[in-house]
């Protein structure tokens, strides 16, 4: 080992402490984005591996009744490689000692067991029996939330009729990642139940013998999605075919997918941004401490070291510090990848994890890291290498001096003589302040923009479930039902006012591009659910034409006034031409909205309806529940608060995790960044300094003067800061924006506050270190040594 | 080694610092023999810490000659004078300029690493009376002993001529004496040419020959006839 190496170990211990702070930050880069990207890497791959283990379907569609032996044709249809036709059906459900009305998703299988298409992953028991009628497998969150084994006993009315049902297997299924009941919006797992059972017996309850109500099509690689789709509905048709979908529309699979693309959006904003302001910050710290070795840069050349070879050494010197960063970083991000993974996959309710491995991501970090490291070594080498050994070997010529303020005004008059000196130094490196306040202005930004995710999904609740949607409940009915169903629904035990909503799934088309979405028609005037506008306000529903999600016209391109095409895919079947006339500001899906009048003209048709929101007394809670069960034409209710207490625990918990740990290594950037500028600028003036107490300066002065310096610089970053961070926020809200849900860009006062209260705290305790050092600043070998 | 170490003729420099140009030195000639010992006085700003480090090859004249030998330092490139330091100059300099990180041992070895002939860092302490404090770092030392350390890491490499800008200007009379005795038994036993910057004119008895310096030429030349030993200055 050289004795430069020895002078780079020993440089190393002695300013540890600023190392590790940048290490830190360097860190906090690469964590970030090892940790998001990896475990979002890791979950898609997890879908892909169980989708293809477990042969998820492409197409699908339901159909009123069809007979078995049309499967021979849809399996001709150019481009179908499998087919598996089923009979689905919606039934309530009646468990013990579960009062409010659950619903679930029964599905046949055949006789030979496993379907050919959305196989089952039994977690544990055994297919049913074909034939046996009180035989079923169920899926294992519904099991979990009831704390079912094999052999737990449930009914459900089948058709009309009650049924006893025992569990003998319970499953996961591709088809069914999320569980999601009509009429609702997150999966509530204690109401809601895919329950599969023998094919035969299912047929004989629904009278199907020799015929099916759904089928699952997989598609041949390359094959045209969008042809099969019409000539399978063409096939279909004739037997009551309501319109095919594809994985996009299939609802488990969208949320699966806006899940994870809500994540990958998230690792495609925060943690670039987050490893850039590291890079940069690293970038400009190291460069700083390269430069306070101008003396012995120059002594090195004085005594015959080459460029190269003095280059080498600090390039090494910043190499170490980066490397004990990544190296940080990269178990740290691992470790929280791996976790997060953890956390998604639980509440996928994937059977099994695949963890992806990321060199390449490593790499780019470490690579990032490293570059801006020299980078920032480089810089300041140029700048010493430009100057003759014997000058770099001097203290720099103290700049000249700039008059701050005109010659009458007499500053000194104005400031006392340390702040006077404070706003010299500020003035007399303009760049070096200003890119103090940059970097400080990052740390404030990147701040906000964690905290805003954190945010994000309370003001996403607000709007949604307090100004919007306010309504207790919502009953779906199994086909839609005449106008007088509103009527018998008020009248159940307990409700105080109702809204009928009917729905009509609709392709809707506007320049060349395409959305399948359901119309809603809703009375003018409901007060239950409100539209909400761009504004955050409650408005009226336009008379005429169609209020669509502001997200939707987004997609589509489509403005207020544009007329759009909509196919109707539901009785008729017309296609129409129709006016966007509002749009709404909704986050969840993409929704069309008209009046419900208007809507029934549409399809001419007498009122009719889907749905029923309503309010209800929460003293008549049980005998309402109970009414409802009662009811054979209901097919599910879902309640707004389970709802929105399954979306506090579920999705929002999840990016509520993410963002703590966002927020978590924000607040490691930021002290790096705070204490580096402090501790650098007491180095690059401790001569100054130390001149100055020689002169007479107490402690407390030339303390005051440093302070001041990284006071004022930490507040002129706040206001930058915070427009930075809305910047950031903005960004990211867009980025993460889906047609399944999206966040409103709502930035706390709180979270700009805390953000510059936490850069603000970083400064305090940077202080206290800055002090401790001003304290044993050696007066004489500051003066004597020069180095 | 031929006799003329340094051969100057008709030497500039000019530093330009915005619109004022610095003329420091302003057309010199200059013969320094080997093995001998030159002393440079003159006040502040005359001129001398300009000629030294173009004789170091730490910067370039602006117009005339310099050899080293039959070596031209004026067409030397940022390369050759890099060779030309590490091969032939030992430095030493007011403000000593040691590694603080480095004991002194290290801060010796700094040089010795990259030199063609060095003797070892323990050698070159002995030579300035320090091998006792190979292990310090300059914290530890006192200015002499800094100063000694610098001397022993520009002696280490056997360097041709020996460059001392001002070594006793940071230090009082009785440890300037021991530098300068140290410095002056470098010259004895390696022959090593050695120029001396000093404002102090006690100094200029222990020399072969003594420049003046006076707005940036040679204003007087000295010859000692006989040269003093460090012990028996004082100032
Ligand atoms: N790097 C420089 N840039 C501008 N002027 C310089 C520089 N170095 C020296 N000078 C000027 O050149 C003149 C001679 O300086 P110098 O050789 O250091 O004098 P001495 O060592 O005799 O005190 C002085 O006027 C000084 O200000
Ligand atoms: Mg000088």
């Amino acid at each position: 080992m050289g004795v430069l190496d020895v002078k780079l170990l020993r440089d190393l211990r002695r300013m540890w402490a600023q190392a590790l702070a940048i290490a830190l930050v360097v860190a906090g880069g690469v964590a970030t984005s090892v940790l998001a990207v990896g475990s979002f890497r890791s979950l898609e791959e997890t879908r892909a591996a169980y989708y293809e283990r477990y042969e998820f379907a492409d197409v699908f569609a339901l159909v009123k009744r069809a007979p078995k032996t049309l499967a021979n044709q849809i399996a001709e249809i150019p481009g179908v490689a499998a087919v598996e036709v089923r009979i689905t059906k919606l039934a309530l459900l009646n468990i013990p000692d579960f009062r409010a009305p659950a619903t679930g998703q029964l599905i046949s299988l055949p006789d030979t067991g496993q379907p050919k298409l959305n196989r089952l992953y039994m977690r544990t028991g055994r297919m049913p029996e074909p034939g046996r009628a009180d035989e079923v497998v169920v899926n294992e969150s519904f099991a979990k939330a009831h704390a079912f084994a094999l052999g737990s006993r449930f009914s459900a009315i089948l058709n009309g009729r009650k049924r006893e049902l025992g569990i003998v297997g319970i499953a996961l299924s591709p088809e069914f990642v999320y569980a999601i009941g009509p009429g609702d919006r997150m999966p509530d797992n204690s109401r809601f139940a895919i329950i599969w059972m023998s094919e035969k017996a299912l047929a004989s309850a629904y009278d199907l013998d020799g015929a099916f109500s759904s089928v699952a099509l997989k598609l041949l690689r390359g094959a045209s999605e969008s042809e099969v789709i019409a000539r399978l509905d063409a096939l279909l048709d004739p037997f009551g075919g309501q319109a095919a979908y594809g994985r996009r529309d299939q609802t488990s699979d969208a949320y699966l997918d806006h899940g994870l693309e809500m994540l990958k959006n998230m690792s495609r904003t925060l943690p670039p941004i987050f490893l850039l302001v590291a890079a940069f910050l690293v970038n400009l710290t190291l460069s700083r401490i390269v430069a306070l070795e101008r003396e012995q840069i120059g002594l090195l050349k004085a005594i015959g070291y080459h460029g190269a070879a003095i280059a080498a050494h600090y390039v090494k010197f910043v190499i170490v510090i980066a490397s004990i960063g990544i190296v940080i970083g990269s178990a740290a991000g691992t470790w929280l990848g791996a976790d997060i993974t953890r956390i998604y996959g639980e509440f996928y309710q994937f059977p099994f994890l695949v963890f992806a491995r990321s060199p390449d991501l490593y790499a780019a970090a470490a690579l990032l890291s490293i570059a801006a490291a020299v980078a920032g070594a480089v810089r300041a080498l140029r700048d010493v290498a430009a100057l003759p050994p014997a000058v770099a070997m001097q203290p720099p010529a103290p700049p000249r001096v700039r008059r701050l303020l005109p010659a009458r005004l007499a500053a000194h008059k104005l400031f006392s003589q340390p702040t006077l000196m404070m706003l010299r130094n500020v003035a007399q490196h303009p760049i070096r302040a200003a890119f103090t306040v940059l970097a400080m202005a990052l740390a404030t930004a990147i701040l906000i923009a964690s905290l805003f995710l954190n945010g994000a999904m309370d003001g996403l609740i607000d709007v949604t479930y307090f100004m919007s949607d306010r309504q207790d409940a919502t009953i779906s009915f199994i086909e839609k039902r005449p106008q007088n169903v509103v009527a018998q629904i008020s009248r159940l035990p307990g409700v105080l006012a109702v809204e009928p909503f009917r729905q009509v799934p609709v392709r809707i088309r506007f320049g060349g591009r395409e959305r399948r979405v359901m119309i809603s028609g809703r009375p003018r005037d409901a007060d239950l659910s409100r539209i909400i506008d761009a504004h955050l306000r409650p408005v009226a529903l336009p008379e005429a034409g169609l209020a669509i999600s502001a997200w939707l016209a987004q997609l589509l391109g489509a403005r207020v006034g544009d007329i759009v095409e909509v196919d109707l895919l539901e009785g008729q079947r017309r296609t129409v031409s129709l006016p966007v006339s509002a749009l709404v500001e909704d986050y969840f899906g993409i929704n069309g909205m008209m009046d419900s009048g208007a809507l029934a003209q549409l399809m001419r048709e007498a009122p009719a309806v889907n749905s029923v929101n309503l309010s209800f007394d929460g003293a008549a809670r049980d005998p309402f529940y109970d009414a409802v069960k009662s009811l054979p034409t209901v097919s599910g209710l879902a309640l707004q608060r389970v709802s929105l207490a399954n979306f506090r625990q579920s999705l929002a918990l999840v990016v509520n995790i993410m963002a703590s740990i966002y927020i978590g290594l924000a607040v490691v950037i930021a002290f790096g960044v705070v204490y580096n500028s402090a501790r650098i600028s007491l180095s690059e003036r401790g001569r100054e300094l130390a001149s100055l107490r020689v002169l007479g300066f107490t402690r407390g002065e030339v303390l005051h003067i440093l302070l001041l310096e990284l006071g004022l610089l930490v507040l002129l970053a706040q206001p930058p800061g915070w427009a930075l961070g809305y910047g950031l926020a903005w960004t990211l809200r867009n980025n993460m924006a889906g047609e399944l849900m999206r966040t409103p860009l709502i930035v706390e006062p709180f979270a700009y506050a805390l953000a510059s209260a936490i850069v603000i705290v970083a400064a305090l305790l940077s202080a206290i270190v800055v002090r401790r050092r001003i304290n044993r600043l050696d007066l004489v070998s500051v003066l004597k040594t020069r180095d | 080694m031929p006799e003329k170490v340094f051969r100057a003729r008709g030497l500039t420099k000019t530093y330009k610092t915005g619109e004022v140009e610095v003329h420091a030195l302003r057309g010199l000639d200059l013969d320094i023999a080997n093995r001998e010992v030159v002393v440079l006085l003159g006040p502040s700003g005359s001129g001398k810490s300009t000629l030294l480090n173009i004789m170091g090859g730490l910067d370039h004249a602006t117009s005339g000659s310099l050899f080293f030998g039959d070596i031209d330092l004026t067409n030397l490139d940022d390369r050759g004078l890099t060779a030309y330091r590490r091969h032939h100059v030992g430095f030493v300099f007011q403000f000593y300029n040691l590694v603080p990180s480095l004991t002194a041992y290290e801060n010796v070895a700094l040089v010795t690493e990259i030199a063609e002939h060095p003797m070892r860092p323990e050698e070159a302490l002995a030579l300035v009376g320090l091998e006792s404090r190979a292990d310090h770092f300059p914290a530890q030392l006192s200015g002499g002993e800094q100063q000694r350390v610098a001397i022993a890491r520009a002696i280490a490499k056997r360097p041709d001529v020996l460059l001392c800008d001002e070594p006793t200007g940071a230090l009082d009379s009785k440890t300037g004496i021991i530098v300068i005795d140290a410095l002056l038994g470098v010259n004895s036993q390696l022959g090593t040419t050695t120029l001396i910057i000093t404002h102090n004119a006690s100094i200029q008895s222990v020399a072969d020959r003594v420049l003046s310096f006076a707005d940036g030429h040679i204003s007087g030349i000295h010859e000692n006839s006989a040269r003093r030993a460090a012990a028996e200055l004082s100032w």
